[in-house]
Order: structure tokens, then sequence, then C-alpha cells
């Protein structure tokens, strides 16, 4: 069966090569925005950035804990350091420099974190972190954001080296459709409606929103129409967008590469049972780690992928 | 700021003494063991060393900067803010209460002027003074960036990570001081976890040490924080090892990790202010 889906694309990138173009792009605009990296330089695509600006990169060794508090002392001087790793050590590992030194002290730096979640793949659950999204929304004046494909994660880094204040950027490792616009204007904190429906919204964000797409037309397909709303900045969240979809459709669903403790999902609830309770299905992985394998296989394994979202919306609307 | 006379940094310690021990009393909580022990370091470095504005400047562009890592000894870095300008030495009063701007440790949100970043969680504050010195290199400033850290804080990981960093990267306008007293909260350092040969295990680190002996002996420490800055700007960190008696200038309170965090009652204040003579007028 072909699906009409809304968005399509020509070619699939990864989006931490997003990141690195944005941030190369954000190196040529600002003389202050300056670069840090443990040890995975290659991996979080910031060498274009180091071999243009040398004099404004640096490779810390494998030190996360100290390249946070380097990253904050360089945020002190006026310069905006994007300090990157893995999601996982840069959040788990270092959540307490980043609680005291970045967050609490309300330095200007922004967390930059690849192969957060499932889709990292075949490294396995050592390097799957799937609580960072929680960890991070935990921490008072820090914005998280998890933006969907290569296009929207260049447009993400380029708007928070103009934002002030910390931020976590998270992005991932796979190939994966590159299906928005390439000019697009990133908004913090502004939810994206991508596609109008009336029965069910589907609150998707990073790699997950692919899955909503094809999700969609796979709804249509059987008569369902689903609204899908890109939830690119989870922290803050944009309270107002989500309500009137929900005010709208009466149900929802929620999908994210993320535990369902203290990811999108709970934020969305948070919201929906103190403005407007209704029905709320959840996609994400249950309280388990993941394990080594393809992104596609585990997405399926884990439960995470457009078929999942569909099962989802059918019972949201069941609940209404 | 005009130079002072070894004479008048003494009497401004003797005050800060007094101010850390009334300051902890007044809300019986808080460390004064370790600002006690430091107060010649604090006074030698704000009335002194330092190439510094009271007028606050976030980002310190064109000045020294201090950054304090043993965010504990908060009450003797209040002391010496203030006494040196920062701030009304009337907010001392203050320290540890609601809706104060001397929180417990170290803190920004509130904008308490001298104060750059938050510190308390140990070990963090060597990667901090580690950036500022780097922006400075950036922006060409070739002003100084000072820290302190405890020696039982030495025990923490990061501070590796940052002593490992800042040799490779030949960060050397920085210069770090470590409070050597040999005490830490459950007992000396020695017991607690050794640390051995410090000087021997920086300079395996590509630092350049000195020691400064007599930490409680203001020329001293002046003359070690001439030495370490005559040594920065050649291409090496440079680390002053300074040793400190914990709870120095109240006879009772001298030498023991007992005073780390406990504060006088009313009685042992009395007694302890008795031996610090009142120079500059309690605040
Ligand atoms: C990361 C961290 N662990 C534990 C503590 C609790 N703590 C506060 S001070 C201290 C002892 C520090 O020893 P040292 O650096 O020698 O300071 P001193 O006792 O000499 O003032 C400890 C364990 C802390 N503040 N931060
Ligand atoms: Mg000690």
């Amino acid at each position: 069966m072909s699906l009409d889906l809304k968005f399509t694309y020509t070619e699939k990138k990864d989006t931490r090569s997003g990141f690195g173009d944005g941030f190369l792009e954000a190196g040529r605009r600002n003389p202050n925005v300056v670069g840090l990296c443990a040890d995975l330089i290659g991996s979080l695509k910031m060498g274009d950035f180091q071999k243009e600006f040398p004099e404004r990169f640096f490779q810390t060794g494998i030190a996360e804990a100290n390249m946070i508090g380097i990253s904050a002392g360089l945020a002190i001087g006026g310069k905006i350091p994007f300090a990157g790793t893995f999601a996982n050590f840069a959040t788990g590992r270092v959540y307490d420099q980043i609680r005291q030194s970045v967050a609490y002290s309300q330095k200007n730096v922004k967390i930059c974190a690849s192969h957060a979640g499932l889709t990292l793949g075949e490294d396995g659950a050592t390097h799957q972190i799937l609580e960072d999204l929680g960890m991070m929304k935990m921490l008072p004046h820090m914005t998280v954001i998890n933006p969907c494909d290569y296009n929207q994660t260049k447009a993400a880094t380029l708007a928070i080296a103009e934002y002030e204040g910390p931020v976590y950027l998270r992005f991932g490792r796979p190939s994966w459709p590159v299906f928005t616009p390439a000019d697009q204007k990133f908004e913090i904190g502004k939810a994206w409606k991508m596609i109008d429906g009336k029965d069910v919204t589907i609150f998707a964000t990073g790699h997950l929103v692919w899955e909503a797409v094809v999700a969609e037309a796979m709804l249509r397909s059987e008569g369902i129409s689903a609204e899908v709303i890109n939830i690119h900045t989870i922290k803050p969240l944009d309270e107002e967008a989500i309500l009137e979809s929900v005010k709208k459709t009466g149900c929802a669903v929620s999908a994210e590469e993320h535990q369902l403790n203290g990811g999108l999902g709970d934020s969305i609830a948070q919201c929906l049972i103190r403005n407007n309770p209704a029905p709320l299905e959840y996609v994400g992985v249950n309280d388990s780690f993941g394990e080594s394998g393809t992104p596609t296989q585990l997405l399926e394994k884990y439960g995470l992928n457009a078929e999942n979202i569909v099962k989802a919306a059918k019972k949201a609307l069941s609940r209404k | 700021m005009e130079k002072q006379s070894i004479e008048q940094l003494q009497n401004i310690c003797t005050q800060l003494r007094r101010d850390v021990l009334r300051m902890v009393h007044a809300v019986q909580s808080g460390h004064p063991g370790a600002p006690l022990g430091c107060a010649e370091f604090f006074v030698a470095l704000y009335f002194d060393q330092l190439h510094h504005n009271s007028d606050f400047k976030m980002d310190g562009k064109g000045e020294d900067l201090f950054f304090l890592s043993n965010g504990h000894l908060s009450a003797g870095w209040y002391s010496v803010l203030s006494r040196s300008g920062y701030f009304p030495v009337s907010e001392l009063k203050t320290f540890r209460k609601l809706d104060s701007r001397l929180q417990g440790h170290p803190a920004t949100h509130e904008h308490l002027p001298g104060i750059r970043i938050a510190s308390g969680s140990l070990g963090q504050g060597l990667s901090v003074a580690l950036g500022v010195a780097q922006a400075k290199k950036i922006d060409k400033d070739d002003h100084l960036i000072y820290v302190l850290m405890g020696d039982g804080e030495l025990q923490e990981g990061q501070v590796w990570e940052a002593a490992m960093y800042a040799a490779h990267h030949g960060v050397d306008n920085l210069i770090a001081t470590i409070d050597y007293n040999g005490q830490q909260i459950d007992g000396p350092t020695e017991k607690i976890m050794d640390l051995k040969n410090l000087k021997a295990k920086w300079e395996a680190f590509g630092w350049e040490v000195i020691e400064t002996k007599e930490g409680n002996d203001m020329k001293s420490v002046i003359d070690g924080l001439e030495k370490a800055k005559s040594l920065t700007g050649k291409g090496k960190p440079v680390l002053n090892l300074l040793y400190t008696e914990m709870g120095f200038g109240v006879d009772f309170m001298v030498g023991t990790h007992k005073w780390h965090g406990s504060p006088p009652n009313d009685e042992q204040l009395a007694k302890a202010l008795g031996q610090l003579q009142e120079t500059l007028g309690d605040y």
C-alpha cells in the first residue's frame, strides 16, 4: 500500500550534521561563538568549525565534567560556548555540574547532545540515553530542544546561538528523512502545527515527528483525521498550542524517543490535567533500557514507530 | 586602591575573623574553620594583589578575577567582598537568612556583586576558572584568574580533569591556590583519603608549583602570591600550595576539623572574640 504523505523527502541525513552545519554558520555569524568537545569531534560533526576557527575551539579530552565547567567559565567571559558530546555523557554523567555551574548560575551555555535515544542503534543501552529530556527539563532556567530532522536541527542551532541562557539541544545519529524546509524559521518555545486534523492530535518530538507524519497518512487512509504537532521545544512547552489543538480534537497521543517517565508525554499530561483533562496515550519507552540493533528494528521492538502511533491514536479515540 | 601596610592588612584579617565568627554564630550554622585559616589569603588577594573594580561587571573584562571553588568558605569571602567595597558591610547580617543575597553557599541569582558563579558542590571551580582564563586569552586581555580550592576537595576527580587540561592547553594566566590545611569534614585528610605528595602530583600534571609554607603570615602570603604571579605567562598554569591552619586566630579552634562546619555557642563566641580585636568596626 502506498501512503499519501503530507510531507515527503528526497534525501536522508543525520540530525547531528544539521547541528554541525548550523554550528559552523553560527560561528561565522558571531565571533563570540566557541566550541568544546570531549573526544567526539567527528561524531558531533564539529570538525568544520574547528578547522575554520581553531582558536575558538577546545578539545577537552574525555573529561565531560571539566568541559561543562569550562563552558560556564567561557560564558562568564562573554563567550557563547557550544559543548558537544553524546547525550548520555552530556547529561547523566555531568548532572551536578550542569545544575550548579550552568542552570543555577544561569550561564549562557549550549549543551549539544548527540546520539540520543534508541536510534543510536548498535552501540546498545550504555549509550542509548532515554532519560535526558526528563533530567534537563527538571532544571530551572534550562531550555530543552529536540528537533526532528537535519533542517530543523540546523535552524535550532542557529536560533540557540542568538538566545541568551542555558540550552539543552538534543539530536541523533541515524540517517533520517529530511522533510522540513531548509529555510524554516525556528522559534524557541513555539510548537509547529504541521498537519491539520480534527479527531486526534499527535504531539511528537525528535525523530518520531517523521513517524507521526507517516501515522497521520495511515490513519487518514482509515478515515481518521489526525492533527500532527511538532513539539521541538520540550521546555518551555507551548501550552497554548497544545490546549488549542486538544480543545478541537478531544484526545491526543504523545510520541518521543525517551522514557515515558519524565518525557514530553508527562509534560503534556500535566498541561492537560490542569486545564482540559482529555484522553492521552503515550508512545515512548516504558521503563526499560534499550539494546543493540538497527534504528528501525529498535523503534519497532520498543513500540515507537508509526504503527504504534496509529494504535495509540485509536485507543485515545476510543476513550473520548 | 592605595597600598596598605602589612599591619593594616593584618587588621583587616582580624576583622574578617570577627565577621566570620559573628556571622555563623548568628544563624548557628555555616563553616568557620577554613575561612579563619584563609583570612590572610583573602585579604592579601583583595587588598593587595587583585587588579579589580568593586564596580562589578559579570564578564570582568580588563580586571583580575577570583573564583571560590570551595564554596563553604562563603562567610570569609562575603566579609572580604564587603570590606573591599562590593556591597555594604551591614549586609553581612543577612548571611544564611531568608531572602538574603548571602546564600549559605555563593550564588548568582540575587546578583551579589563579586560572585560570578555558584559553588558549594566541590570540584567544579578550577574548570570554571579555566574557561574564564581562556575567554581572556581569546580577548587578548592579560589579566589573571585566581581560584581557591580545598585540599580535601582535591579528592574530586574533576579537579584532575581540569589539572590535565590546564597544562595541555597552556593556561598560564591562572593561579590556583590550595588551602592546604590538612583537614576535611570527617577528620585529617591523611586519615580520610591521603593526598600524599601534592607538589609532585601537580608537577607531574605539568604545573608550576610554589609552596607558601606560612599561610597564616601576611608577609609570606603576599610573597607567595607575588612569586606565583611572576611565574604566569610562561606557558604553564601555576599552583600555590598554601599551608594554613584551620581555625587560625582562635586558640581553641585551631588545627582541628571539629570547627569545619560547627558554629560557636554564645560562650565560645565571646571567648573567641576576646582574642580578636575589633579593628574596622563590627558590621
Ligand atoms: C561534591 C561534594 N561532596 C561533598 C560535599 C560536602 N563537603 C563540604 S565541605 C567538605 C570537606 C571539604 O574538605 P576541604 O576541601 O579540605 O575543605 P575544609 O574542610 O578544609 O574547609 C565536604 C565533604 C560537598 N560540598 N560537595
Ligand atoms: Mg581542608
